[in-house]
């Protein structure tokens, strides 16, 4: 911590208009430590969304921040969230990945616990006390805090950090757009993308919201828009990126991919035209013609500090990625999209996703290359210290393909640290 | 369908010796001629580890899921320099084995098998274990494959970070 002190992670030219960051924190163990700390144990983290828990008794597990949590829908409808570790002895209680149970029966030694939590049962009750678990000690922990905001639950490792809603703070209205597109609300598509990239989970974060690097990392994606007959709107890329405070951030812009709400391309057709108009003729009954052009023809790559990413472009993908170690994440990403659209439309978006989004597409692969190539970039960091991130920083309104939203993530990132340095 | 076409026997070594022609032909990046073995109608798949070996991509997310057309622009795609996964180009080898005909319904076969793929590059090589399952057009012209699903027996991706290859 005291290296980290002395020299700054950040630095911050305001008059010249430059902002570098120290490739050390991409590779410094000591600072995946101080993140662990001072973000991963104290920051609103994702959990999983509502609809992975249609019915009572269905359960996910997942990691989350270093943490296996059991996410669970109880008898009573409520949703849940344990750390899933016995309170027996300590192993996992449950091991499956999802599915629906009435209990759950930690194998090793044989206690039942509900949905909620509570211990229902352990075989040799007769030489416990029969108040044993007056006071709950024997049931699940609960996680320190669990909240939602629009179907979107996050858990928080810290009792005491602020309300979900006030740490999400300008990112909601921005959550708002994309969950608005349906009045049933948005839902996962089955199937999850689990992978894992050779390089700092911060890499990933600036990628989820670079503008700057399609033309170049995405060439090959661009031809293939250009060969496929119809699937390009006459759309240029044009849009503003923003800063949304607490280490948010959001670009937003159009583009000429065809975007199941709804931006038609010849590609999908009559039926697929018909579809649009209709969703769209919705949007603007419920909203006026301004939030509905938004909403259908306007792309958001969102970021919500510290590491999920909602980007609504040609589909919707929610993403989440976890260090394992300063040159190894883990990424985990879904497909989400509105409950209650049709058949045709699930095809399209799901068709659109993968042309360009997730490790066999056309796109997301190449990403993987330049992130892994970024870390073999920072071996060289003892003569070649410094990232430059300044681009648009001469500007008053930076563009999407600008720089300034990574500012965001950066500086807060900082602000965490630092807030560790002087503890 | 013609009538001939139904009554051709196919035996397991004239599937194998087309499913080993179709490794070679990925491993030595002979990709416009692999897309030969393909019908005009096929599609390849890679489902996610965690939807189930017979999910389909219009209500499940997949990894890969390539109509002939898309199937076509992949192969475009990898053997241009700006397909940056893959430049420089890994080194890759398809062990295809346990080859079994499933079953024949008039010119389609149902073939099953299992696979395992190595891809070296930069130092590094990555594992994908998984089988194979192929529906193949029977006909005067010989065997075409018709579609191509490989199921990954696999935790999702992990440890790899993408499928930049053909699997
Ligand atoms: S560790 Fe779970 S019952 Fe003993
Ligand atoms: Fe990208």
């Amino acid at each position: 911590m005291n290296a980290m002190a002395n020299q700054p992670n950040i630095l911050l030219d305001s008059e010249r208009h430059l902002f570098k960051v120290a490739r050390r924190s991409f590779v410094d163990p000591q600072i995946l430590n101080a993140e662990r700390t001072h973000i991963f144990d104290r920051c609103w983290l994702y959990l999983g969304h509502s609809s992975e828990l249609a019915k009572a008794g269905d359960f996910v597990t997942r990691s989350v921040g270093k943490r296996s949590i059991l996410f669970t829908r109880d008898v009573k409808n409520k949703i849940n969230a344990f750390l899933n570790s016995c309170p027996h002895r300590g192993a996992q209680v449950c091991r499956e990945s999802k599915g629906n149970a009435k209990s759950f029966q930690c194998f090793y030694h044989g206690w039942v616990f509900g949905a909620d939590g509570g211990l229902r049962s352990q075989p040799g009750q007769e030489c416990y006390d029969a108040d044993f678990n007056k006071n709950g000690d024997a049931n699940l922990v609960p996680v320190p805090r669990l909240e939602s905001y629009r179907d979107f639950w996050f858990i928080c490792f810290d009792r005491n950090v602020q309300p979900l809603a006030d740490y999400l703070g300008n990112a909601k209205a921005w959550i708002d757009i994309v969950c608005d597109q349906s009045e049933a609300g948005m839902t996962i598509v089955g199937g999850t993308q689990e992978y894992t990239i050779r390089a700092n989970w911060k890499l990933l974060t600036e990628n989820s919201i670079d503008g700057y690097h399609a033309m170049n990392t995405h060439a090959t994606y661009v031809d293939y828009l250009k060969n496929s007959s119809g699937s390009m709107s006459a759309v240029p890329f044009e849009g503003v990126g923003y800063d949304l405070g607490n280490g948010h951030a959001v670009i937003e812009y159009r583009a000429p991919w065809g975007r199941p709400v709804a931006q038609w391309i010849p590609a999908w057709g009559e039926d697929g035209k018909r579809e649009m108009a209709a969703i769209y003729a919705r949007l603007v009954e419920r909203f006026g013609t301004a939030h509905a052009d938004r909403i259908a023809t306007s792309n958001r790559n969102l970021f919500i500090f510290p590491n999920l990413v909602i980007n609504d472009i040609m589909a919707i993908t929610v993403r989440t990625y976890y260090p394992m170690a300063p040159n190894e994440m883990h990424v985990s990403g879904w497909a989400l999209a509105p409950q209650d659209e049709g058949a045709w439309a699930r095809k399209y978006r799901l068709l659109n996703f993968l042309e360009f989004l997730g490790p066999g597409g056309f796109a997301t692969p190449d990403d993987v290359e330049a992130l892994e190539q970024c870390q073999r970039g920072f071996e060289n960091l003892m003569e070649a210290p410094w990232s430059d991130i300044s681009k648009g920083m001469n500007k008053a309104v930076p563009s999407y393909d600008d720089e300034v939203q990574m500012r965001a993530f950066w500086s807060h990132w900082d602000k965490c640290l630092q807030s560790g340095v002087t503890a | 369908m013609s009538a001939a076409s139904t009554q051709i026997e196919v035996t397991r070594d004239e599937v194998e010796d087309l499913m080993f022609l179709e490794a070679e032909l990925l491993d030595e990046w002979r990709l416009k001629e692999w897309l030969e073995l393909f019908t005009e109608d096929a599609h390849y798949y890679v489902p996610a580890t965690d939807v189930g070996p017979d999910a389909s991509p219009d209500t499940s997310l997949f990894y890969v899921a390539d109509d002939r057309f898309r199937l076509e622009q992949r192969v475009e795609r990898l053997l241009k320099r700006t397909a940056h996964a893959e430049y420089p180009r890994s080194k890759t080898r398809h062990l295809v084995s346990n080859v079994r005909i499933r079953g024949r319904t008039g010119d389609e076969l149902d073939v099953g098998a299992a696979v395992l793929t190595y891809r070296t590059k930069g130092g590094l090589t990555e594992t994908y274990i998984g089988s194979y399952r192929y529906r193949i057009e029977v006909s005067d012209k010989g065997l075409r494959i018709r579609e191509k699903r490989c199921v990954l027996d696999m935790d999702g991706l992990r440890p790899n970070g993408r499928i930049s290859i053909i699997l």
